[in-house]
């Protein structure tokens, strides 16, 4: 029954892991700004859609 | 095609004034911005938000300062091997269309790498080669689109200041060990006397004691500083039992488990602080967009032309500038310090800085004082003094400034907190002396016991809950406070000081009304056409309130900055603009007046006159009933009359008053009583200091307002009254939820006195009054809330 020592130190390890992640992900400011992303992920379709006609395009322009 | 309004900025035009791409814009303004646009692969910035633009505004030389390299270089964040990296704030972001623009700006510059929105900030981060672009055509380029940073005087002195982020930290080691806490301890409150479980009892012990370690080293630090600052002033405030239960609870708990004595109460202890820091954060709502420190910094420029002695111009940064300099201000631009008028054509607007509602016209020898804004040509000036020694500047010195209103104010809560640490005590030494007497080995059990479950949890959250609530939601209804502090201290508020200028009347929308001999049709046809590709604030107001007119293109067009246009259709000429402009020098200076003539001959003017806002003498009826009003404006004695004749009941009025003497002003009514001053300028920035609670009143809550704790949305004006009535609720929801959580307290009392207090008891209980407090607080402010729409 001692493999009770060792399950729970895997879970307190594995919170630990999250615990960490939570830690990592303040730190790196993804807490800073809670707004523009969930706008700025709407765009994302067609921002790729326009770029790569709006390259052309500008490529044609400036040449 | 026509359309009512400008497809890029929204505005009204009646019939489309400039026609391009079958589309109507508003000016031309508008249409270069759409034309970029277009000629970018933009054009999806029209379809995410219609109409978001802004009419661009007049950019020449208004960012030759960043030429100079002392001034650009301070003002990047990053600046190696030819990349360069800059934050701009730019006041009119609004909507998605904004982000989706100015995350685009590679597309507008080759040379602009990315560029990333922060709109809770209201900023974007350009990063960009410093080979293809320079910093000042980066900010040209973002005025042309209609998105103009505003660079101020306080970028310049910024600290790279750091996010405070540890209460974040400390809400996560307080949540991740609650919750390990909570697993570990489960068992044990079944008390089922299973061999394999009683078997691991001391290593489960063990290892919550080893997760309560970081919440009582590190999580909750603050509350033992508080209550240690707080006993060395001789202060019993609120953290004093919170800290007090804390360590009774830890060094209890880790006595039971080294004796063998119990579980101990780690999961109570994790979950107290973890509620409590809970209720921190709630009460931390900031408005990251909004700044309520501000001073004059971030309303004067950084930089500023010096002319040389051989005639060339320099920019230079504000701070360099010494007595004797000779200065260039043009139009739209900040005197930036004291001075002496040597040439040109100033009027200045003064009214941010004295509340004088009108612009006054100098003569060459007059003394300028800084602060006010030039409309017209451009200036010459000599400096008289530095910055720092300007008049207006000076007021910073005052004390009013240096103090902290939230920590000189002592809250319900710390009101409370002194009597109930008296009363647990008390309690807690009866209790114990009765069990010496009764039976000694329970004494120590029942004293601790006491300790643990009288710590105010609920108490503590009643008042971050409730105002963290109603902050919120004033937030959601224009009004912007600095933090939970100030609506307690908007409770006790009985008077309130208006400033005139600005705050009573609207700075935007006059009303005109014309004097002179009456205009024919064909002068007005003339005059509306003229006016039309006129860009100057006056000309697009008369613009508006003129009768329609039928479009036709004028023979002749001329604008003079300063001075007004003409045009011309046909033989008749029409001019427009300043008195001396048009040919009338005996004109009434006092005034903001638009002077016409036809043909050379003078016919008359349009006057502008402030507006009241719309429903003032309703809100002040009603607030009249519970404080008392009063008037204080840096104006002249002009508007007494009109004043007086609005009011149903006599308001006491005090005209001519300079910013430092509405300080005083305040600091004389605080005496006795207690002051909510309401302004909009720096005129004012001394009383809302001084006074209880100041807020500044705003047109647009993202452009400059002055130092205050609280922001109010011009258009919820009205809404003024509703405002303090439900501050005044507030504090009666919290002394109900005092009531609630004493309840609970006697409950758990009852428990710990009769020394049958199990740790199962204290984890149901704690969490539950937290609870219920949560909730009770939250369900009553918003339903009061309710009333504050209905009523208004």
């Amino acid at each position: 029954m001692s493999v009770i020592y060792v399950l729970l130190s895997i879970s307190v390890c594995v919170a630990i892991v999250f615990f960490a992640a939570f830690i990592f992900t303040v730190r790196s400011g993804q807490y800073d700004d809670s707004y523009t992303p969930s706008v700025r992920m709407l765009f994302e379709d067609e921002l790729v859609k326009t770029t790569t006609k709006k390259n052309n395009q500008n490529k044609s322009q400036t040449e | 095609m026509s359309s009512s309004t400008c497809y890029h900025c929204g505005d009204p035009c009646e019939h489309a004034a400039v026609l391009f791409d079958e589309k109507g814009f508003c000016c031309n303004g508008c249409k270069t911005v759409y034309e970029i646009f277009q000629s970018h692969g933009l054009q999806e910035y029209y379809d995410l938000q219609t109409a978001a633009g802004a009419t661009p505004g007049e950019v020449a030389n208004k960012y030759d300062f960043l030429d100079n390299p002392e001034i650009s270089d301070k003002l990047l964040d990053f600046n190696e091997e030819g990349i360069q990296v800059v934050q701009f704030h730019i006041p009119h972001m609004h909507c998605s269309s904004c982000i989706w623009v100015l995350e685009n700006l590679n597309r507008l510059h080759r040379s602009i790498k990315t560029s990333q929105v922060d709109f809770p900030k209201r900023k974007v981060r350009v990063t960009f080669e410093s080979e293809g672009l320079h910093l000042k055509e980066l900010a040209i380029l973002l005025s042309k689109i209609g998105y103009e940073p505003s660079i101020a005087l306080e970028d310049y002195s910024k600290k790279k200041n750091k996010v405070d982020r540890t209460l974040i930290y400390k809400l996560g080691v307080a949540g991740f060990s609650f919750g390990n806490v909570m697993l570990l301890s489960f068992p044990e409150y079944f008390e089922v006397q299973e061999y394999w479980l009683d078997q691991y009892k001391p290593f489960f012990r063990w290892l919550m004691f080893a997760f309560s370690l970081p919440v009582v080293c590190y999580a909750s630090q603050d509350y033992f500083k508080a209550a240690f600052k707080g006993l060395r002033s001789r202060l019993l405030n609120i953290d004093v039992p919170i800290a007090l239960g804390i360590l009774t609870l830890f060094l209890r708990s880790t006595a039971d488990i080294v004796f063998d004595l119990g579980s101990g109460f780690f999961d109570s202890l994790t979950g107290l602080v973890f509620f409590l820091l809970v209720g921190r954060f709630f009460q931390q709502k900031t408005y990251a967009h909004l700044s309520f420190e501000r001073d004059y910094k971030s309303y004067f420029p950084i930089g500023v032309t010096r002319l040389l002695e051989n005639g060339a111009e320099e920019s230079v940064e504000i701070y360099k500038i010494r007595r004797g300099d000779r200065l260039l201000v043009r139009n739209q631009e900040i005197i930036p310090v004291d001075s002496i008028l040597i040439a040109g054509n100033a009027h200045i607007d003064y009214s941010f800085v004295t509340g004088e509602s009108e612009s006054v016209p100098k003569l060459s020898g007059d003394k300028l004082f800084a602060g006010g804004k030039q409309l017209g040509g451009l200036l010459e000036l000599e400096a008289l003094k530095s910055v720092s020694q300007s008049y207006l500047t000076q007021l910073w010195s005052n004390s009013a400034f240096s103090k902290n209103k939230a920590s000189e104010f002592q809250t319900l809560t710390d009101a409370v907190g002194k009597r109930f640490t008296v009363t647990v005590l008390t309690i807690a030494f009866v209790a114990t002396s009765f069990w010496l007497w009764y039976d000694p080995s329970k004494a120590l059990n029942v004293f601790t016991a006491v300790l643990i479950i009288a710590c105010p949890c609920a108490i503590a959250l009643a008042a971050p809950f409730t105002l963290g609530n109603l902050l919120r939601i004033f937030g959601r209804n224009g009004f912007y406070l600095k933090d939970t502090n100030t609506i307690e201290r908007m409770a006790k508020v009985d008077t309130v000081v208006f400033d005139k200028t600005g705050t009573l009347t609207s700075n935007s929308g006059n009303t005109i009304v014309y004097e002179g001999m009456e205009l024919s049709d064909d002068e007005i046809s003339l005059l509306k056409n003229t006016l039309r590709a006129s860009n100057h604030p006056l000309s697009r107001e008369l613009y508006g309130i003129l009768e329609e007119q039928e479009i036709m293109t004028l023979d002749d067009f001329k604008e003079k900055t300063g001075k007004g246009v003409e045009g011309t259709f046909g033989k008749h000429s029409i001019k427009v603009g300043s008195a001396n402009f048009v040919g009338n020098h005996d004109g009434q200076l006092q005034e903001t007046a638009v002077h016409i003539s036809s043909d050379e001959n003078y016919r008359g003017r349009f006057v502008f006159k402030s507006k009241y806002r719309d429903g003032l003498v309703s809100l002040f009826k009603q607030l009249a009933k519970s404080f008392s009003l009063i008037i204080l404006t840096g104006d002249n004695e002009g508007e007494r009359s009109t004043l007086e004749k609005m009011f149903p009941f006599p308001i006491p009025m005090f005209f001519n008053q300079k910013p430092e003497d509405k300080l005083e002003f305040v600091e004389t009514v605080q005496k006795h009583s207690r002051v909510l001053m309401i302004g909009d300028g720096l005129n004012d920035a001394g009383a809302l200091a001084q006074s209880n609670v100041g807020v500044a009143v705003s047109e647009d809550v993202n452009v400059f307002s002055p130092a205050c704790d609280a922001i109010l949305d011009a258009k919820k004006f009205t809404f003024l009254s509703g405002f303090l009535k439900l501050s005044q609720q507030a504090i009666h929801i919290i002394k109900l939820s005092f009531l609630l959580s004493l309840c609970y307290n006697l409950v758990g009392l009852y428990f710990a006195v009769t020394g049958q207090l199990m740790p199962v008891i204290a984890a149901i209980l704690m969490p539950l009054s937290s609870i219920s407090i949560v909730v009770f607080t939250t369900v009553s402010t918003n339903f009061l809330s309710k009333k504050l729409k209905s009523n208004t």
